[in-house]
C-alpha cells in the first residue's frame, strides 16, 4: 500500500467513522437517560437515507402512515392515562395537540411537499423531519408502559422494536437499497492527495451536529434537563423533570441525529431496509469503548471503528466484519484491567 | 426428602408427572410434524434454560449463545465430515472450544460491573457468524453436509422419532441438573448476585468467578444443544447461529421467566409456536407474504413484556398447587471454628485509618481495638461516619489510608469475601435479604463457606448431607433468634424489624469470631429490643465478640462493654458507657445540646 | 389557620411490608411542623410518600387538592418539594445549573421571574455565589445542603420537606441552616421538618409529631413536646 492508498483509506474511514460517531452518541445519550441499550438506532438510519431516496423520485415516504398509526395509538394511551389520573380538560387538549395533531401536520407536510420535488437541502429536511417525529411516538408506546423495569427487559423491548421497525422497513420501502445523490461532486488537491467534497461535507457537517449538540446540552435548560437526568434520576424528578417527558425528548433526539446519519451515509453506500442494524452496530461498538458513559470517547472509539473497518476492508474484505467485531474483546480487557471492580449499590 | 408424606408429594408433582408421560408417548401418537416441533422445542429448552440461569437468576445478559450453540454444531460438522471422527468424541472437543472461549469472555467481562457482557457476547457472536460464512472449506452461507447420523450402542438415530428421545433425554437431565443446582448451595448464591452482590460478597461469594461459571455452564449447554443440532439436521450452516437466533433465546428466557426450570420451556414452547403460527397463518390472512410475521412478532413481544416483565411462569405457578417444604429434619452439626477463650487480647485493630470520597474525608485517622469477647460500641450522630468505618473493617470499602488488622493479621485491602472466610460476619444497615427467597434460604446462604459442594455434586444432588446439615443449621439459628414460624415466608414479606433479625440469623450461621452488626435495633419495638439485647449478651457468654453500630443510646448503653464515639468521621470519646454518657463533649454532638 | 397540607390515614408499604401505619399529620399555612423518632421509625417513607415517591394508602391533601393521583411532577408544579436525605444534588454540574434547574417547571410555563429568584437564593446563601462555577459534587457538606435547600427555593416552594437537613453538619453550619429554616417561615412557606436532631427540631418547630415503628406514639406543640419526660428521655437525652 502507498501513501496514496492509505490516505485515500483514511478519508473514507473517517468519513464512516464521523457517521458512526453520530450514531454512537446518541446511543450513549439514550442509555444514559433512559437505561434502554437502543438497538433499533439503526433504523432511523435506515428510514433516513430510504426517506430521501423516496423524496428524490418525488414520492411520499410510507414511513408517515407508520407515523400515523403510531399517533393514534400514543393518542390513545395517553387519554386513557389522562382518564384514569381525572385530569383536567386542558391535559386532554394538550395531549391531543401533541401526540396527534403534531404528528399528523408533520405526515400533511411530506404528503403535500414529497411530489413538488424541492431542493435536495429541503428534501433532506423532510426526510430527517419525518423520522423525528417517529422518536417521541417510539417512546410514548414501546418503552414509556416499562420505563420502571430492569435493563434486561428495556433491551429486550428494545430488540424486539428494532425487528418490528425492520420489519416495516421491507414493508415500506422494498428490498431493493437506494443510493442518494452525492452533496457535491467537488474533488480537491490536498498536499498531492485527492480529497471528495463529499468526505469534507461529512466532516463538516458531524462537526457541526456534535458541536451543536454539546451546545444544547451545556447551554440550554431542556439539555441541562436532560444531562440532569441522566446522572441522578430522583434528583431530576425532584426538581420536576418527569421522566417521561426526558425520555421522549431523548428518543427525539435520538431519531434526529439517526436519520442525519442516514442522510450522509445515503450517497457513501447503497442503503437497503435492514442495513441499519449494522451501522448502528458499529456505532455501538464506538459506545462501548466509551463505556457507554463518556461521550467523547465513544466518538473516538467510534472514529477508531470507521479507520479499522476501512483499512481491514483493504487487506481482508471478507473479514472485514470479523475484524472490526473481534476488535472490542481487546478493547474491554483493556477496560477490564483499568477499572477497579466496584460496587453497585453503597 | 421429608419423611412426611410421599404420596402426597407425589400427588402434589401432577403437572411434572403429567407433562413427562405426555414427553413420553408424544412420538408414538402425534405426526411427524408435531415431532419435528417438538424436537426444536427440546433443542430450544437446553439454551434457554443455560440462558434463564444467566440472565435471569445471575442477572447477566448474553448475546452470544446461538455462537456457542454453532460452536457445538460446526465443531461436530468439522470433525465427523473432514476427519472421520466419533460423534461422541467430538462432543467432548466442542465443550472443551466452548469452555476456552466461556471462560475469556467471561474472564474479560465479568469483573466489571454493568453492561459489559452482553456487549462482548454480541461482537463475539457476530464475528464467530462472519466467520462460520467466509472461512474457506466450511461451505460459506450455504454450509457442511454429509455429518453423520448418531448412534447408541449400535443403533443409528436416523429417525427424528428416534432422536427425539436423545433430545429431550438430555433435556430433561438438564432440567433436573439446574433445578438440584439452583437449590443448593451455589444456587442460593447465585440467586444473591442479583439482588445484591455486595451481600453475597460479604459472606464470601466470589461474584466474579460464580458469574463466570454461570456463564460456563449455560454456554455449554448450548454447545450441546449445538452438537444434537449438528446430527439431527445432518447438516450445518451459519443462520441459525446469528445474532437473531442468540435474540430469540434472549425473548425465550425472558418471556419464560426466572426462578424455576420450566419456564425455559415455556419460553421456547411459546417462542417457536408463535414464530410457527404466524409464519403458517399471517400470509393466509393477509393473503401475501412479507415481513408481516417479524412486525407481529416484536408487537407481541412488546406487549407481552409491558402486561408481564416477569415472564409467563410467575402467571403458570399461580394456576398450580403450592407446596408447603418441610421444616429442615435434625442433621449432624457442621464444623464449628475453633474459638479461643474471652482472654481480653485485641482481636479487631483500627489504625489510623482514614477514609475520603473525592473531597469529603468520611473517616479521619480513626483507631481503636476490639477485645476477644467484648461487646464495643461504635456510636455517633447520623452521618458521623459508623457506616463508612463498618464497610472499611468488611472489605466493601478500600481505605484511603491506615490499617486493619483481625486476628493480628492485615486484613485490610483484602476482597470482602476473603474477609468473610477468616471469620467475619457482618448484617447491613439497609437490610441486604433476597426478597423472594424463604427466610430459611436467606439464613443458609450465611453459611455458604461452611460447605464446600460445587457445581457437579449440585446438579447430581450428591450434596444431601451438606445441605440437610446447612438447613438444619440455618433452622436453628432462626429459631434463636426468634422466627421459627416464619420458616419458609419470603424473607421481603416480613417487617423490616424483623428482616433485620434474619440478617442477625444470616450472620450467625457463617460461624464468625467476630460480628458487626450496623444497627440492629433500628425499626424495632421496645420489647424486641430487650430480646435483641439478651440474645447479643447470650451470645457474647458463648464467646463471641460483637461490634455493634447504634444510634439508640438506651439500646447501647445497656448492652456494651466499652464504646467508642465517632464525630465526623473522628474519635470524640472512648470509655466506659457509664463515663460516655457522662461526657460533655458526647453530650454536645450527640445530642445537639446548644 | 387553614390545613395546607392534610395527612389523613396514611399507611405505606414496600411490598408485603408495612413501614408507616394510619398515620393522619397535618401543616397549617405558614406553620414548621416536625417529625422526630428513631432511625428506621418511617419518617423518610413518610416523606417519600407525601412527594409520590413511594405508592400510599389513604388520602393526602395539598392545599385541598388530593395527590392521589398526582405526579411528583405535578406536585412541584403546584409548590410541593422535598429536600431529601441523600440531597441528590447533580454532582456532575456546576452549582448555577443546579439551582437553574430547580426552576425548571417554571422555566416550562415561562416564568419570568426565575432571574429574581436566583438572586434571592444567592443572597440568603453567599456562599453559593461564590462557587457558582464549581461542580456540586466538590462542594462541602455544609455547601451541599445550602445547594439541596438553595435548588428547592427555586421552584418557589409553598410547602418545603425538609429529610434531616443536619444530616452530618457541624454545630456551626446546624445552627446556620435552621436559621434560614426559620427565615423562611417568615416569607411565609410552611416547612414539614423530619429530624434525628429532636433538641434543634423542637426549638424551630411549632408542632411536633413522635413516630416510632411505623406510627404517631405522641403529638402536640413543640414546647410541650419538648418537656414530655418519655421525649425527653428518649431523645433529648435528659433523665426523666
Amino acid at each position: 500500500m502507498n501513501l496514496q492508498i492509505a490516505a485515500l483509506l483514511a478519508q473514507d474511514g473517517l468519513t464512516n467513522g464521523a457517521i458512526y460517531a453520530l450514531l454512537a452518541l446518541a446511543l450513549v445519550l439514550v442509555f444514559a437517560v433512559t437505561r434502554v441499550v437502543f438497538v433499533p438506532q439503526g433504523e432511523f438510519v435506515a428510514f433516513g437515507a430510504l426517506s430521501l431516496a423516496a423524496l428524490q423520485n418525488g414520492a411520499v415516504p410510507k414511513t408517515i402512515w407508520l407515523l400515523l398509526a403510531m399517533a393514534v395509538i400514543a393518542t390513545i394511551l395517553e387519554l386513557v392515562a389522562l382518564a384514569r389520573r381525572r385530569a383536567a380538560a386542558r391535559a386532554y387538549m394538550l395531549a391531543v395537540a401533541g401526540w396527534l395533531v403534531a404528528p399528523a401536520l408533520v405526515a400533511a407536510l411530506l404528503w403535500f411537499a414529497a411530489p413538488l420535488k424541492l431542493a435536495l437541502g429541503w428534501q433532506v429536511c423532510l426526510a430527517i423531519l419525518s423520522v423525528t417525529a417517529i422518536g417521541p411516538l417510539l417512546y410514548r408506546i414501546a418503552i414509556q408502559p416499562v420505563a420502571q423495569g430492569s435493563v434486561l427487559v428495556l433491551l429486550i423491548v428494545a430488540v424486539a422494536v428494532h425487528f418490528v421497525l425492520g420489519g416495516m422497513g421491507l414493508l415500506f420501502f422494498g428490498a431493493e437499497g437506494s443510493r442518494t445523490p452525492a452533496f457535491t461532486d467537488a474533488m480537491y488537491q490536498l498536499g498531492g492527495i485527492n480529497v471528495s467534497g463529499q468526505s469534507l461535507y461529512v466532516y463538516g457537517v458531524s462537526a457541526l451536529a456534535i458541536g451543536g449538540l454539546y451546545w444544547a446540552f451545556s447551554q440550554t435548560l431542556y439539555g441541562k434537563a436532560l444531562m440532569a437526568t441522566a446522572f441522578n434520576r430522583v434528583g431530576a424528578r425532584l426538581v420536576g423533570i418527569s421522566p417521561n417527558f426526558a425520555g421522549a425528548l431523548t428518543l427525539t433526539v435520538a431519531a434526529a441525529l439517526g436519520a442525519f446519519s442516514g442522510v450522509l451515509i445515503g450517497p457513501i453506500t447503497t442503503v437497503y431496509y435492514d442495513s441499519g442494524f449494522l451501522v448502528g452496530l458499529k456505532g455501538f461498538v464506538g459506545a462501548i469503548i466509551g463505556g457507554l458513559v463518556s461521550y467523547p470517547l465513544a466518538a473516538a472509539g467510534a472514529l477508531l471503528i470507521g479507520l479499522i473497518e476501512s483499512y481491514a476492508s483493504f487487506w481482508a474484505s471478507q473479514y472485514k466484519e470479523v475484524i472490526v467485531f473481534t476488535l472490542i474483546i481487546p478493547v474491554l480487557l483493556w477496560r477490564s484491567l483499568k477499572t477497579r471492580h466496584h460496587e453497585e449499590d453503597q | 426428602m421429608s419423611a412426611g408424606a410421599p404420596r402426597s408429594a407425589f400427588v402434589r408433582r401432577w403437572p411434572v408427572w403429567a407433562t413427562l408421560a405426555a414427553l413420553a408417548v408424544a412420538p408414538a401418537v402425534v405426526p411427524q410434524f408435531y415431532v419435528t416441533l417438538l424436537n426444536y422445542i427440546g433443542l430450544y429448552s437446553l439454551v434457554a434454560l443455560g440462558l434463564m440461569l444467566l440472565t435471569g437468576v445471575a442477572g447477566q445478559t448474553s448475546f452470544g449463545q446461538a455462537a456457542f450453540v454453532g460452536v457445538g454444531a460446526y465443531a461436530t460438522a468439522i470433525l465427523t465430515t473432514m476427519f472421520g471422527w466419533s460423534p461422541w468424541l467430538t462432543l467432548l472437543i466442542g465443550l472443551l472450544a466452548t469452555a476456552a472461549i466461556a471462560m475469556m469472555l467471561g474472564f474479560v467481562t465479568l469483573r466489571m460491573s454493568g453492561h459489559f457482557l452482553p456487549l462482548a457476547t454480541i461482537a463475539w457472536g457476530i464475528s464467530l457468524f462472519y466467520l462460520f460464512g467466509t472461512l474457506p472449506n466450511l461451505g460459506g452461507f450455504t454450509g457442511l453436509t454429509g455429518i453423520p447420523a448418531l448412534s447408541i450402542f449400535g443403533f443409528e438415530l436416523r429417525q427424528e422419532r428416534h432422536f427425539y428421545y436423545l433430545i429431550w433425554a438430555i433435556a430433561l437431565a438438564a432440567l433436573w441438573g439446574t433445578h438440584n443446582l439452583l437449590d443448593s448451595r451455589l444456587g442460593r448464591a447465585v440467586r444473591a448476585l442479583k439482588g445484591s452482590l455486595t451481600m453475597a460478597e460479604a459472606f464470601g461469594v466470589d461474584g466474579a468467578k460464580l458469574k463466570s461459571i454461570v456463564f460456563l455452564y449455560a454456554a455449554l449447554l448450548a454447545c450441546v444443544s449445538g452438537w444434537l443440532y449438528a446430527h439431527l439436521q445432518r447438516f450445518v450452516n451459519p443462520t441459525p447461529f446469528s445474532l437473531t437466533a442468540s435474540i430469540e433465546y434472549l425473548f425465550m428466557a425472558v418471556v419464560g421467566g426466572a426462578g424455576n426450570v420450566w419456564g425455559a420451556v415455556i419460553g421456547a414452547t411459546l417462542i417457536t409456536l408463535l414464530k410457527e403460527v404466524l409464519q403458517d397463518f399471517l400470509p393466509k390472512l393477509l393473503g401475501q407474504t412479507g415481513q408481516f410475521e417479524v412486525i407481529v412478532f416484536g408487537i407481541l413481544i412488546v406487549v407481552l413484556l409491558q402486561r408481564a416483565p416477569d415472564g409467563l411462569t410467575p402467571l403458570v405457578q399461580r394456576l398450580l398447587p403450592r407446596r408447603r417444604p418441610a421444616d429442615p429434619a435434625p442433621a449432624p452439626a457442621l464444623a464449628h471454628r475453633a474459638v479461643a477463650a474471652a482472654t481480653g487480647r485485641p482481636l479487631l485493630e483500627v489504625l489510623d485509618a482514614t477514609k475520603e470520597f473525592g473531597g469529603l474525608v468520611a473517616v479521619n485517622n480513626l483507631s481503636f481495638e476490639l477485645r476477644q469477647g467484648e461487646i464495643l460500641g461504635l456510636i455517633g450522630p447520623n452521618g458521623a461516619g459508623k457506616s463508612t468505618m463498618f464497610n472499611l473493617i468488611s472489605g466493601l470499602l478500600p481505605l484511603t489510608r491506615g490499617n486493619v488488622r483481625f486476628n493480628g493479621e492485615t486484613i485490610s485491602g483484602l476482597a470482602p469475601y476473603h474477609i468473610a472466610a477468616r471469620g467475619l460476619a457482618r448484617t447491613f444497615q439497609h437490610v441486604k435479604l433476597i426478597g423472594q427467597m424463604s427466610v430459611l434460604d436467606n439464613v443458609a446462604l450465611g453459611a455458604f463457606l461452611r460447605t464446600r459442594s460445587g457445581v457437579a455434586k449440585a446438579c447430581l444432588k450428591l450434596d444431601g448431607d451438606d445441605e440437610a446439615r446447612v438447613r438444619y443449621l440455618a433452622a436453628q439459628q432462626i429459631r434463636r433468634v426468634g422466627l421459627g414460624a416464619q420458616l419458609h415466608d419470603a424473607a421481603g414479606s416480613l417487617p423490616l424489624g424483623k428482616q433485620r433479625v434474619v440478617e442477625i440469623a444470616r450472620a450467625l450461621a457463617a460461624d464468625p469470631a467476630l460480628l458487626l452488626l450496623d444497627e440492629p435495633a433500628a425499626g424495632l419495638r421496645y420489647a424486641e429490643k430487650q430480646e435483641l439485647a439478651n440474645l447479643l449478651r447470650q451470645l457474647q457468654g458463648e464467646g463471641m465478640s460483637i461490634l455493634l453500630v447504634e444510634h439508640d443510646m438506651d439500646f447501647v448503653m445497656g448492652l456494651t462493654h466499652r464504646l467508642v464515639v465517632m464525630d465526623f468521621g473522628q474519635k470524640l470519646a472512648e470509655g466506659l458507657p457509664a463515663d460516655i454518657q457522662r461526657n460533655p463533649a458526647v453530650r454536645e454532638a450527640y445530642l445537639g445540646a446548644a | 389557620m387553614t390545613t395546607q397540607l392534610a395527612v389523613d390515614n396514611v399507611s405505606i408499604r414496600y411490598g408485603k411490608v408495612e413501614a408507616v401505619h394510619r398515620i393522619s399529620l397535618a401543616v397549617g399555612m405558614g406553620q414548621i411542623v416536625t417529625v422526630i423518632g428513631p432511625n428506621g421509625a418511617g419518617k423518610t417513607t413518610l416523606l417519600s410518600a407525601i412527594m409520590g415517591l413511594l405508592p400510599f394508602h389513604g388520602e393526602i391533601r395539598f392545599e385541598g387538592q388530593s395527590l392521589a393521583n398526582a405526579s411528583i411532577e405535578d406536585r412541584v408544579e403546584n409548590g410541593l418539594c422535598l429536600v431529601p436525605e441523600r440531597r441528590e444534588l447533580f454532582a456532575e454540574m456546576s452549582v448555577a445549573d443546579n439551582l437553574q434547574l430547580g426552576a425548571f417547571c417554571r422555566y416550562r410555563r415561562r416564568d419570568r421571574t426565575i432571574r429574581a429568584s436566583l438572586d434571592d437564593v444567592y443572597a440568603l446563601f453567599p456562599r453559593l455565589a461564590e462557587r457558582r462555577e464549581q461542580l456540586a459534587g466538590t462542594l462541602s457538606g455544609g455547601e451541599r445542603q445550602m445547594l439541596a435547600l438553595g435548588r428547592a427555593l427555586m421552584s418557589k416552594p409553598r410547602l418545603l420537606m425538609l429529610d434531616e437537613p443536619s444530616l452530618g453538619l457541624a454545630p456551626r453550619i446546624v445552627k446556620e441552616i435552621f436559621h434560614t429554616i426559620a427565615a423562611l417561615q417568615a416569607t411565609g412557606v410552611s416547612i414539614l421538618l423530619v429530624e434525628q436532631n429532636a433538641r434543634v427540631a423542637l426549638q424551630v418547630a411549632d408542632t411536633g409529631y413522635v413516630l416510632e415503628t411505623g406510627e404517631l406514639v405522641l403529638s402536640g406543640p413543640s414546647a410541650e413536646l419538648a418537656h414530655n419526660p418519655r421525649v425527653a428521655q428518649s431523645y433529648l437525652g435528659q433523665s426523666a
